[in-house]
Protein backbone atom coordinates (compact mmCIF):
# COMPACT_ATOMS: atom_id res chain seq x y z
CA UNK A 1 0.00 0.00 0.00
CA UNK A 2 2.75 2.40 1.28
CA UNK A 3 4.79 1.56 -1.97
CA UNK A 4 2.52 3.23 -4.16
CA UNK A 5 3.30 6.81 -2.85
CA UNK A 6 5.24 7.76 -5.70
CA UNK A 7 5.10 11.47 -4.45
CA UNK A 8 8.52 13.43 -4.58
CA UNK A 9 9.68 10.87 -6.54
CA UNK A 10 12.64 11.51 -9.39
CA UNK A 11 13.52 8.80 -11.95
CA UNK A 12 16.79 10.08 -13.66
CA UNK A 13 16.58 9.96 -17.29
CA UNK A 14 18.36 11.83 -20.12
CA UNK A 15 15.33 13.82 -22.62
CA UNK A 16 14.83 16.79 -23.74
CA UNK A 17 12.02 17.34 -21.21
CA UNK A 18 14.84 16.26 -18.32
CA UNK A 19 17.24 18.57 -19.33
CA UNK A 20 14.90 21.31 -19.36
CA UNK A 21 15.80 23.72 -16.71
CA UNK A 22 13.78 24.08 -13.86
CA UNK A 23 12.46 26.98 -13.87
CA UNK A 24 11.29 26.50 -17.44
CA UNK A 25 9.58 23.45 -16.24
CA UNK A 26 7.81 25.07 -13.43
CA UNK A 27 6.37 28.15 -15.79
CA UNK A 28 5.60 25.80 -18.12
CA UNK A 29 3.50 23.47 -15.82
CA UNK A 30 2.03 26.73 -14.28
CA UNK A 31 0.45 27.90 -17.75
CA UNK A 32 -0.36 24.22 -18.47
CA UNK A 33 -2.41 24.53 -15.12
CA UNK A 34 -4.08 27.67 -16.54
CA UNK A 35 -4.56 26.21 -19.72
CA UNK A 36 -6.15 23.44 -18.22
CA UNK A 37 -8.47 25.66 -16.00
CA UNK A 38 -9.46 27.64 -19.18
CA UNK A 39 -10.28 24.88 -20.86
CA UNK A 40 -14.43 24.82 -21.66
CA UNK A 41 -15.30 22.81 -24.87
CA UNK A 42 -14.12 19.49 -25.39
CA UNK A 43 -11.54 21.04 -28.08
CA UNK A 44 -10.29 23.21 -25.50
CA UNK A 45 -9.76 19.38 -22.98
CA UNK A 46 -8.95 17.39 -25.95
CA UNK A 47 -5.82 20.21 -26.75
CA UNK A 48 -4.62 19.62 -23.25
CA UNK A 49 -5.04 15.95 -23.55
CA UNK A 50 -2.68 16.07 -26.57
CA UNK A 51 -0.21 18.35 -24.94
CA UNK A 52 0.35 16.03 -21.85
CA UNK A 53 0.73 13.13 -23.92
CA UNK A 54 3.00 14.81 -25.70
CA UNK A 55 4.99 15.79 -22.85
CA UNK A 56 4.72 12.17 -21.31
CA UNK A 57 5.96 10.46 -25.02
CA UNK A 58 8.89 12.86 -24.93
CA UNK A 59 9.90 12.27 -20.90
CA UNK A 60 10.00 8.34 -22.03
CA UNK A 61 7.82 7.94 -18.67
CA UNK A 62 6.81 4.11 -17.86
CA UNK A 63 2.91 4.68 -18.09
CA UNK A 64 2.34 2.29 -15.43
CA UNK A 65 4.62 4.64 -13.28
CA UNK A 66 2.19 7.58 -13.92
CA UNK A 67 -0.97 5.42 -13.33
CA UNK A 68 0.63 4.09 -10.10
CA UNK A 69 0.87 7.78 -9.04
CA UNK A 70 -3.05 8.50 -9.52
CA UNK A 71 -3.94 5.08 -7.42
CA UNK A 72 -4.29 6.94 -4.41
CA UNK A 73 -6.20 9.76 -5.74
CA UNK A 74 -9.32 7.24 -7.02
CA UNK A 75 -10.92 7.50 -4.00
CA UNK A 76 -11.29 11.93 -4.50
CA UNK A 77 -11.32 11.36 -8.39
CA UNK A 78 -14.74 8.89 -8.21
CA UNK A 79 -16.06 11.51 -5.48
CA UNK A 80 -15.77 14.69 -7.67
CA UNK A 81 -17.22 12.48 -10.37
CA UNK A 82 -20.33 11.34 -8.50
CA UNK A 83 -21.15 14.95 -6.87
CA UNK A 84 -21.05 16.06 -10.34
CA UNK A 85 -23.05 13.62 -12.26
CA UNK A 86 -26.18 14.03 -9.43
CA UNK A 87 -26.11 17.46 -8.33
CA UNK A 88 -25.59 19.20 -11.75
CA UNK A 89 -28.94 20.68 -13.39
CA UNK A 90 -30.06 20.42 -17.30
CA UNK A 91 -32.50 18.02 -19.02
CA UNK A 92 -32.83 14.26 -17.97
CA UNK A 93 -30.67 11.45 -19.61
CA UNK A 94 -34.40 10.03 -19.14
CA UNK A 95 -37.48 11.84 -17.99
CA UNK A 96 -37.62 11.46 -14.14
CA UNK A 97 -34.21 10.79 -13.15
CA UNK A 98 -31.77 13.14 -11.77
CA UNK A 99 -28.66 12.49 -14.05
CA UNK A 100 -28.97 14.95 -16.45
CA UNK A 101 -26.68 15.20 -19.61
CA UNK A 102 -25.11 18.14 -18.38
CA UNK A 103 -24.37 16.06 -14.98
CA UNK A 104 -21.84 13.32 -17.05
CA UNK A 105 -20.67 16.44 -19.27
CA UNK A 106 -19.88 17.92 -16.51
CA UNK A 107 -18.20 14.98 -14.40
CA UNK A 108 -16.21 13.63 -18.04
CA UNK A 109 -14.41 17.25 -18.16
CA UNK A 110 -14.12 17.28 -13.59
CA UNK A 111 -12.26 13.78 -14.16
CA UNK A 112 -10.15 14.57 -16.88
CA UNK A 113 -9.58 18.13 -15.52
CA UNK A 114 -8.06 16.32 -11.81
CA UNK A 115 -6.16 13.44 -13.77
CA UNK A 116 -4.65 15.82 -16.17
CA UNK A 117 -3.90 18.29 -12.95
CA UNK A 118 -2.09 15.31 -11.26
CA UNK A 119 -0.45 14.11 -14.24
CA UNK A 120 1.21 17.59 -15.83
CA UNK A 121 2.30 18.00 -12.08
CA UNK A 122 3.90 14.45 -12.20
CA UNK A 123 5.54 14.98 -14.87
CA UNK A 124 7.15 17.55 -13.47
CA UNK A 125 8.37 16.17 -10.00
CA UNK A 126 8.80 12.83 -11.93
CA UNK A 127 11.86 14.39 -14.55
CA UNK A 128 13.48 16.78 -12.18
CA UNK A 129 15.45 16.23 -9.41
CA UNK A 130 13.65 17.36 -6.38
CA UNK A 131 17.03 19.66 -5.61
CA UNK A 132 17.23 21.30 -8.68
CA UNK A 133 13.40 21.79 -8.25
CA UNK A 134 13.63 23.69 -5.20
CA UNK A 135 17.15 25.60 -6.23
CA UNK A 136 14.59 26.63 -9.26
CA UNK A 137 11.79 27.73 -7.17
CA UNK A 138 14.14 29.46 -5.36
CA UNK A 139 15.14 31.46 -7.84
CA UNK A 140 12.52 31.95 -9.37
CA UNK A 141 11.03 33.46 -6.09
CA UNK A 142 14.08 35.05 -5.26
CA UNK A 143 12.53 38.66 -5.75
CA UNK A 144 9.71 38.27 -2.96
CA UNK A 145 13.06 37.65 -0.87
CA UNK A 146 13.04 42.04 -1.06
CA UNK A 147 9.86 42.06 1.02
CA UNK A 148 11.10 39.83 3.51
CA UNK A 149 9.49 36.38 2.19
CA UNK A 150 11.58 33.99 3.92
CA UNK A 151 11.96 32.49 0.69
CA UNK A 152 15.63 30.13 1.29
CA UNK A 153 14.34 28.69 4.59
CA UNK A 154 10.65 27.76 2.65
CA UNK A 155 12.38 25.99 -0.12
CA UNK A 156 15.46 24.01 2.03
CA UNK A 157 12.36 22.63 4.34
CA UNK A 158 10.34 21.74 0.96
CA UNK A 159 13.89 19.99 -0.09
CA UNK A 160 13.89 17.99 3.21
CA UNK A 161 11.03 17.13 3.06
CA UNK A 162 10.40 15.41 -0.20
CA UNK A 163 14.09 14.04 0.79
CA UNK A 164 12.74 12.06 3.93
CA UNK A 165 9.28 10.88 2.43
CA UNK A 166 11.10 7.65 1.28
CA UNK A 167 13.10 7.23 4.23
CA UNK A 168 9.68 7.72 6.74
CA UNK A 169 7.75 5.34 4.25
CA UNK A 170 10.34 2.84 4.83
CA UNK A 171 10.12 3.66 8.82
CA UNK A 172 6.11 3.13 8.38
CA UNK A 173 6.40 0.26 6.77
CA UNK A 174 8.61 -1.41 9.72
CA UNK A 175 6.41 -0.07 12.19
CA UNK A 176 3.58 -1.60 10.53
CA UNK A 177 5.32 -4.92 10.47
CA UNK A 178 6.35 -4.83 14.02
CA UNK A 179 2.67 -3.63 14.96
CA UNK A 180 1.68 -7.03 12.94
CA UNK A 181 4.20 -8.95 14.08
CA UNK A 182 2.29 -8.66 17.40
CA UNK A 183 -1.53 -9.24 16.33
CA UNK A 184 -2.31 -5.76 15.05
CA UNK A 185 -4.97 -6.18 12.50
CA UNK A 186 -4.76 -3.44 9.91
CA UNK A 187 -7.55 -4.94 7.31
CA UNK A 188 -10.61 -5.62 8.83
CA UNK A 189 -13.19 -3.93 11.16
CA UNK A 190 -15.09 -1.03 10.87
CA UNK A 191 -13.54 2.60 9.63
CA UNK A 192 -13.40 3.57 12.83
CA UNK A 193 -11.56 0.44 14.57
CA UNK A 194 -9.36 0.05 11.55
CA UNK A 195 -8.74 4.14 12.10
CA UNK A 196 -7.96 3.63 16.07
CA UNK A 197 -5.47 0.58 14.70
CA UNK A 198 -3.51 3.33 12.68
CA UNK A 199 -2.58 5.01 16.43
CA UNK A 200 0.16 3.07 17.73
CA UNK A 201 1.95 3.64 14.00
CA UNK A 202 1.42 6.91 13.88
CA UNK A 203 2.94 7.63 17.27
CA UNK A 204 6.23 5.94 16.55
CA UNK A 205 6.44 7.50 13.53
CA UNK A 206 6.13 10.85 15.17
CA UNK A 207 8.65 10.36 17.68
CA UNK A 208 10.97 8.92 15.39
CA UNK A 209 10.47 11.92 13.11
CA UNK A 210 11.16 14.39 15.77
CA UNK A 211 14.63 12.53 16.90
CA UNK A 212 15.65 12.56 12.84
CA UNK A 213 14.59 16.20 12.11
CA UNK A 214 16.79 16.80 15.60
CA UNK A 215 20.06 14.56 14.12
CA UNK A 216 19.52 16.09 10.54
CA UNK A 217 19.49 19.66 12.08
CA UNK A 218 23.06 18.79 14.07
CA UNK A 219 24.49 16.84 10.72
CA UNK A 220 23.41 20.06 8.86
CA UNK A 221 25.30 22.79 11.52
CA UNK A 222 28.37 20.75 11.35
CA UNK A 223 28.32 21.07 7.64
CA UNK A 224 28.49 24.67 8.15
CA UNK A 225 24.86 25.53 7.60
CA UNK A 226 24.28 28.55 8.41
CA UNK A 227 20.85 29.87 6.17
CA UNK A 228 20.85 30.72 2.21
CA UNK A 229 24.08 33.85 3.43
CA UNK A 230 26.90 33.31 1.11
CA UNK A 231 25.84 30.23 -0.38
CA UNK A 232 26.47 28.87 -3.58
CA UNK A 233 25.58 25.82 -5.88
CA UNK A 234 27.39 23.44 -7.69
CA UNK A 235 24.93 23.10 -10.51
CA UNK A 236 24.31 26.32 -12.00
CA UNK A 237 21.33 26.99 -13.58
CA UNK A 238 21.14 28.27 -17.47
CA UNK A 239 18.53 28.85 -19.71
CA UNK A 240 19.17 27.61 -23.16
CA UNK A 241 17.68 28.14 -26.46
CA UNK A 242 15.55 24.51 -25.60
CA UNK A 243 14.23 26.62 -22.60
CA UNK A 244 13.11 29.74 -24.27
CA UNK A 245 11.79 27.70 -26.93
CA UNK A 246 9.72 25.44 -24.29
CA UNK A 247 8.92 28.51 -22.74
CA UNK A 248 7.30 30.58 -25.77
CA UNK A 249 5.78 26.93 -26.78
CA UNK A 250 3.78 26.79 -23.25
CA UNK A 251 2.63 30.40 -23.85
CA UNK A 252 1.44 30.05 -27.38
CA UNK A 253 -0.24 27.19 -26.25
CA UNK A 254 -2.12 28.82 -23.08
CA UNK A 255 -3.22 31.48 -26.05
CA UNK A 256 -4.63 28.99 -27.67
CA UNK A 257 -6.76 27.44 -25.34
CA UNK A 258 -7.93 30.67 -24.08
CA UNK A 259 -8.85 31.25 -28.01
CA UNK A 260 -10.50 28.39 -28.19
CA UNK A 261 -12.73 29.19 -24.75
CA UNK A 262 -13.82 32.29 -26.34
CA UNK A 263 -15.36 30.31 -29.41
CA UNK A 264 -16.62 28.47 -26.74
CA UNK A 265 -15.10 25.23 -28.23
CA UNK B 1 53.81 17.09 15.55
CA UNK B 2 51.04 19.50 17.27
CA UNK B 3 47.64 19.51 18.71
CA UNK B 4 45.17 20.35 16.72
CA UNK B 5 42.45 19.56 19.23
CA UNK B 6 42.72 20.48 23.08
CA UNK B 7 40.88 20.16 26.11
CA UNK B 8 41.52 21.54 29.04
CA UNK B 9 39.66 20.67 31.84
CA UNK B 10 36.42 20.55 30.19
CA UNK B 11 33.25 20.33 32.35
CA UNK B 12 29.77 19.32 31.05
CA UNK B 13 26.33 18.89 32.39
CA UNK B 14 22.99 18.46 29.86
CA UNK B 15 20.98 20.80 30.82
CA UNK B 16 18.03 18.85 33.43
CA UNK B 17 20.73 16.38 33.91
CA UNK B 18 22.07 15.82 37.54
CA UNK B 19 25.38 14.00 36.78
CA UNK B 20 28.04 15.60 34.87
CA UNK B 21 28.65 13.92 31.13
CA UNK B 22 32.54 15.26 31.47
CA UNK B 23 34.01 15.92 34.15
CA UNK B 24 37.54 17.52 33.56
CA UNK B 25 38.77 16.27 30.36
CA UNK B 26 41.80 16.64 29.64
CA UNK B 27 43.16 15.83 26.17
CA UNK B 28 45.19 16.63 22.94
CA UNK B 29 45.25 15.05 19.89
CA UNK B 30 47.64 15.33 17.36
CA UNK B 31 47.85 16.64 14.04
CA UNK B 32 47.90 13.26 11.67
CA UNK B 33 46.93 10.53 14.12
CA UNK B 34 44.41 8.19 14.20
CA UNK B 35 42.80 8.32 17.75
CA UNK B 36 39.91 5.67 18.70
CA UNK B 37 37.79 6.89 21.56
CA UNK B 38 36.28 3.44 23.53
CA UNK B 39 33.54 3.57 26.33
CA UNK B 40 30.18 1.71 27.18
CA UNK B 41 27.20 3.40 26.27
CA UNK B 42 26.79 6.68 29.01
CA UNK B 43 30.21 6.89 29.38
CA UNK B 44 30.39 10.54 27.72
CA UNK B 45 32.58 9.38 24.62
CA UNK B 46 29.72 11.01 22.37
CA UNK B 47 29.69 14.21 24.08
CA UNK B 48 33.04 14.53 23.76
CA UNK B 49 32.79 13.95 20.03
CA UNK B 50 30.14 16.67 20.34
CA UNK B 51 32.46 19.23 21.87
CA UNK B 52 35.30 19.05 19.04
CA UNK B 53 33.45 20.74 16.49
CA UNK B 54 31.18 23.33 18.79
CA UNK B 55 27.71 21.59 18.76
CA UNK B 56 28.15 21.29 22.16
CA UNK B 57 30.82 24.13 24.19
CA UNK B 58 32.07 23.34 27.77
CA UNK B 59 30.33 25.19 31.09
CA UNK B 60 33.43 24.94 32.48
CA UNK B 61 36.86 24.70 30.80
CA UNK B 62 38.06 25.11 27.15
CA UNK B 63 38.10 23.23 24.06
CA UNK B 64 40.13 24.70 21.23
CA UNK B 65 40.38 23.49 17.87
CA UNK B 66 43.73 24.94 15.66
CA UNK B 67 44.24 27.68 18.64
CA UNK B 68 40.43 28.79 18.15
CA UNK B 69 38.37 28.42 21.82
CA UNK B 70 35.24 26.82 20.60
CA UNK B 71 33.44 29.12 22.71
CA UNK B 72 33.61 32.10 19.99
CA UNK B 73 30.26 32.26 18.48
CA UNK B 74 31.68 34.55 15.73
CA UNK B 75 34.27 31.52 14.45
CA UNK B 76 32.33 28.72 14.82
CA UNK B 77 32.14 28.16 11.03
CA UNK B 78 35.92 28.17 10.93
CA UNK B 79 35.57 25.37 13.33
CA UNK B 80 33.36 23.60 11.82
CA UNK B 81 35.09 23.39 8.39
CA UNK B 82 37.91 22.33 9.86
CA UNK B 83 36.51 19.22 11.76
CA UNK B 84 34.23 17.55 10.46
CA UNK B 85 31.57 15.46 11.73
CA UNK B 86 29.78 11.98 11.12
CA UNK B 87 27.12 10.60 12.80
CA UNK B 88 26.16 7.24 13.87
CA UNK B 89 22.66 7.16 11.77
CA UNK B 90 23.52 7.73 8.19
CA UNK B 91 19.99 8.29 7.17
CA UNK B 92 19.72 11.85 8.96
CA UNK B 93 22.70 12.75 8.05
CA UNK B 94 21.65 12.80 3.94
CA UNK B 95 20.52 16.39 3.02
CA UNK B 96 19.95 15.42 -0.59
CA UNK B 97 18.30 12.64 -2.80
CA UNK B 98 21.32 12.58 -5.13
CA UNK B 99 25.06 11.13 -3.58
CA UNK B 100 26.76 14.05 -5.32
CA UNK B 101 24.12 16.95 -4.39
CA UNK B 102 24.18 15.95 -0.94
CA UNK B 103 28.14 16.05 -1.12
CA UNK B 104 28.64 19.36 -2.43
CA UNK B 105 26.04 20.55 0.27
CA UNK B 106 29.10 21.38 2.88
CA UNK B 107 31.13 23.42 0.18
CA UNK B 108 27.72 25.28 -0.95
CA UNK B 109 27.22 26.28 2.32
CA UNK B 110 30.75 27.57 2.61
CA UNK B 111 30.38 29.58 -0.79
CA UNK B 112 32.74 27.67 -2.31
CA UNK B 113 32.87 28.61 -6.49
CA UNK B 114 30.72 25.98 -8.60
CA UNK B 115 33.65 24.83 -10.61
CA UNK B 116 35.85 23.92 -7.69
CA UNK B 117 32.58 22.24 -5.80
CA UNK B 118 32.40 19.98 -9.11
CA UNK B 119 36.26 19.07 -8.46
CA UNK B 120 35.96 18.90 -4.33
CA UNK B 121 32.84 16.45 -5.11
CA UNK B 122 34.35 14.12 -7.88
CA UNK B 123 37.55 13.96 -5.60
CA UNK B 124 35.75 12.87 -2.24
CA UNK B 125 33.69 10.53 -4.26
CA UNK B 126 36.46 8.75 -5.62
CA UNK B 127 38.15 9.14 -2.49
CA UNK B 128 35.63 6.69 -0.58
CA UNK B 129 34.92 4.41 -3.63
CA UNK B 130 31.53 5.91 -4.39
CA UNK B 131 32.54 7.50 -7.64
CA UNK B 132 30.40 5.11 -9.65
CA UNK B 133 27.05 6.16 -7.67
CA UNK B 134 27.11 10.25 -7.86
CA UNK B 135 23.81 9.74 -9.29
CA UNK B 136 22.01 7.27 -7.09
CA UNK B 137 19.52 7.72 -4.48
CA UNK B 138 21.19 7.26 -1.42
CA UNK B 139 18.12 6.10 0.29
CA UNK B 140 18.81 2.77 -2.41
CA UNK B 141 22.27 2.31 -1.15
CA UNK B 142 23.25 -0.49 1.67
CA UNK B 143 24.09 1.06 5.06
CA UNK B 144 27.94 1.28 4.76
CA UNK B 145 27.69 2.77 1.25
CA UNK B 146 25.56 5.82 2.70
CA UNK B 147 27.85 5.90 6.02
CA UNK B 148 30.86 6.29 2.91
CA UNK B 149 28.67 8.77 1.10
CA UNK B 150 28.60 10.78 4.60
CA UNK B 151 31.96 10.82 4.98
CA UNK B 152 32.41 12.17 1.25
CA UNK B 153 30.34 14.75 2.40
CA UNK B 154 32.66 15.98 5.08
CA UNK B 155 35.71 15.70 2.88
CA UNK B 156 34.39 17.71 0.67
CA UNK B 157 34.26 20.70 3.03
CA UNK B 158 38.28 19.93 3.07
CA UNK B 159 38.45 19.37 6.71
CA UNK B 160 42.01 18.72 8.93
CA UNK B 161 40.38 16.53 11.37
CA UNK B 162 37.67 14.00 10.79
CA UNK B 163 35.57 12.78 13.56
CA UNK B 164 33.17 9.81 13.53
CA UNK B 165 30.38 9.50 16.66
CA UNK B 166 29.67 5.50 16.41
CA UNK B 167 29.80 5.02 12.32
CA UNK B 168 29.60 1.73 12.24
CA UNK B 169 26.70 1.27 15.23
CA UNK B 170 23.85 0.70 12.82
CA UNK B 171 26.11 -1.09 10.44
CA UNK B 172 26.65 -5.15 9.37
CA UNK B 173 29.79 -6.51 9.65
CA UNK B 174 30.82 -5.73 5.55
CA UNK B 175 29.77 -1.86 6.22
CA UNK B 176 31.79 -1.56 9.66
CA UNK B 177 34.71 -2.94 7.63
CA UNK B 178 33.84 -0.64 4.31
CA UNK B 179 33.81 2.81 7.18
CA UNK B 180 36.78 1.42 8.74
CA UNK B 181 39.09 0.88 5.62
CA UNK B 182 37.77 4.09 4.55
CA UNK B 183 38.56 6.45 7.69
CA UNK B 184 42.06 4.15 8.19
CA UNK B 185 42.99 4.80 4.65
CA UNK B 186 42.37 8.93 4.76
CA UNK B 187 44.21 9.22 7.91
CA UNK B 188 47.06 7.08 6.80
CA UNK B 189 47.45 8.35 2.75
CA UNK B 190 46.08 11.63 3.43
CA UNK B 191 47.23 12.42 6.46
CA UNK B 192 43.69 13.50 8.27
CA UNK B 193 43.67 13.46 11.80
CA UNK B 194 40.72 11.07 12.44
CA UNK B 195 38.98 10.73 15.82
CA UNK B 196 36.69 7.49 15.91
CA UNK B 197 34.16 7.22 18.86
CA UNK B 198 33.06 3.64 19.35
CA UNK B 199 32.31 0.69 21.40
CA UNK B 200 33.76 -2.31 19.05
CA UNK B 201 37.39 -2.85 20.69
CA UNK B 202 38.70 -4.77 16.99
CA UNK B 203 37.58 -1.03 15.56
CA UNK B 204 40.57 0.64 17.77
CA UNK B 205 43.02 -2.06 16.95
CA UNK B 206 44.50 0.12 14.04
CA UNK B 207 44.80 2.98 15.57
CA UNK B 208 47.69 5.05 16.78
CA UNK B 209 46.33 5.66 19.88
CA UNK B 210 42.68 4.70 22.30
CA UNK B 211 41.62 6.22 24.70
CA UNK B 212 39.31 5.05 26.84
CA UNK B 213 36.09 6.86 28.57
CA UNK B 214 34.25 5.75 31.78
CA UNK B 215 31.68 8.22 33.32
CA UNK B 216 32.31 11.24 31.82
CA UNK B 217 36.55 10.69 32.78
CA UNK B 218 39.24 9.55 30.58
CA UNK B 219 40.65 5.84 32.15
CA UNK B 220 43.37 4.54 30.07
CA UNK B 221 44.86 6.57 27.31
CA UNK B 222 47.95 5.52 25.22
CA UNK B 223 48.66 2.85 22.59
CA UNK B 224 45.85 0.15 21.34
CA UNK B 225 48.17 -2.62 22.60
CA UNK B 226 49.07 -1.47 25.99
CA UNK B 227 46.04 -0.23 26.89
CA UNK B 228 44.09 -3.58 25.99
CA UNK B 229 47.12 -5.19 28.40
CA UNK B 230 45.53 -3.54 31.42
CA UNK B 231 42.70 -6.44 30.70
CA UNK B 232 41.41 -5.97 34.42
CA UNK B 233 40.65 -2.48 34.45
CA UNK B 234 39.06 -2.67 30.85
CA UNK B 235 37.04 -5.41 31.64
CA UNK B 236 35.71 -3.41 35.17
CA UNK B 237 34.54 -0.91 32.34
CA UNK B 238 32.50 -3.47 30.90
CA UNK B 239 34.59 -3.62 27.72
CA UNK B 240 36.49 -6.66 25.73
CA UNK B 241 39.28 -7.20 25.05
CA UNK B 242 40.67 -8.64 21.69
CA UNK B 243 40.83 -12.24 21.41
CA UNK B 244 44.44 -12.24 21.56
CA UNK B 245 45.20 -10.51 24.64
CA UNK B 246 42.51 -12.64 26.37
CA UNK B 247 43.79 -15.66 25.27
CA UNK B 248 47.12 -14.32 26.49
CA UNK B 249 46.02 -13.09 30.22
CA UNK B 250 43.75 -16.31 30.47
CA UNK B 251 47.53 -18.47 29.64
CA UNK B 252 49.24 -16.29 32.11
CA UNK B 253 46.90 -17.21 34.74
CA UNK B 254 47.62 -20.38 34.46
CA UNK B 255 51.44 -19.73 35.25
CA UNK B 256 52.59 -19.05 31.53
CA UNK B 257 54.66 -15.64 31.49
CA UNK B 258 53.85 -14.11 28.14
CA UNK B 259 53.16 -10.45 27.31
CA UNK B 260 50.19 -9.20 26.91
CA UNK B 261 50.66 -6.32 24.31
CA UNK B 262 50.22 -8.50 20.84
CA UNK B 263 47.08 -7.72 19.07
CA UNK B 264 48.34 -9.87 15.57
CA UNK B 265 46.76 -13.44 15.79
CA UNK B 266 50.40 -14.93 13.88
CA UNK B 267 52.28 -12.81 16.62
CA UNK B 268 50.34 -14.09 18.97
CA UNK B 269 50.54 -17.89 17.70
CA UNK B 270 54.30 -17.49 18.01
CA UNK B 271 54.48 -16.56 21.45
CA UNK B 272 52.35 -19.21 22.67
CA UNK B 273 54.08 -21.31 20.75
CA UNK B 274 57.52 -20.81 22.11
CA UNK B 275 56.50 -20.62 25.81
CA UNK B 276 54.88 -24.28 25.57
CA UNK B 277 58.13 -25.34 24.26
CA UNK B 278 60.36 -23.95 26.70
Amino acid sequence: MLKDITLGQYFPGDTVIHRLDPRTKLIAVLLYIIALFQAKGWVGYAAVLLASLGCMALSRLKPKVIFKGLKPMIFIIALTALLNIFYTGGTPILPGWIITWDGITRAVQMILRIVLLICGTFLLTYTTSPIALTDGLELLMSPLKRIRVPVHEMTIMMSMALRFIPTLIEETDKIMSAQKARGADFETGSLVSRAKALLPILVPLFVSAFRRADELAIAMESRCYHGGQGRTRMKQMKFAGIDYAAMSISALFLAGVIVLKKFGL
Amino acid sequence: MSAVIRFENVHFTYPGDETESLCGIDLEIEEGSFVAVLGHNGSGKSTLAKHMNAILVPDEGSVTVNGIPTSDEERIIDIRRRVGMVFQNPDNQIVANVVEDDVAFAPENLGVPPAEIRQRVDAALKQVGMYEYRQHAPHLLSGGQKQRVAIAGVIAMEPKIIVLDEPTAMLDPMGRSEVISTVTRLCRERGMTVVLITHHMDECVGADRLVVMSNGRIVADGAPAQVFSQVELMENEGLTVPETTRLLYDLNREGFVLPLDILDTELCADAVAAAIRE
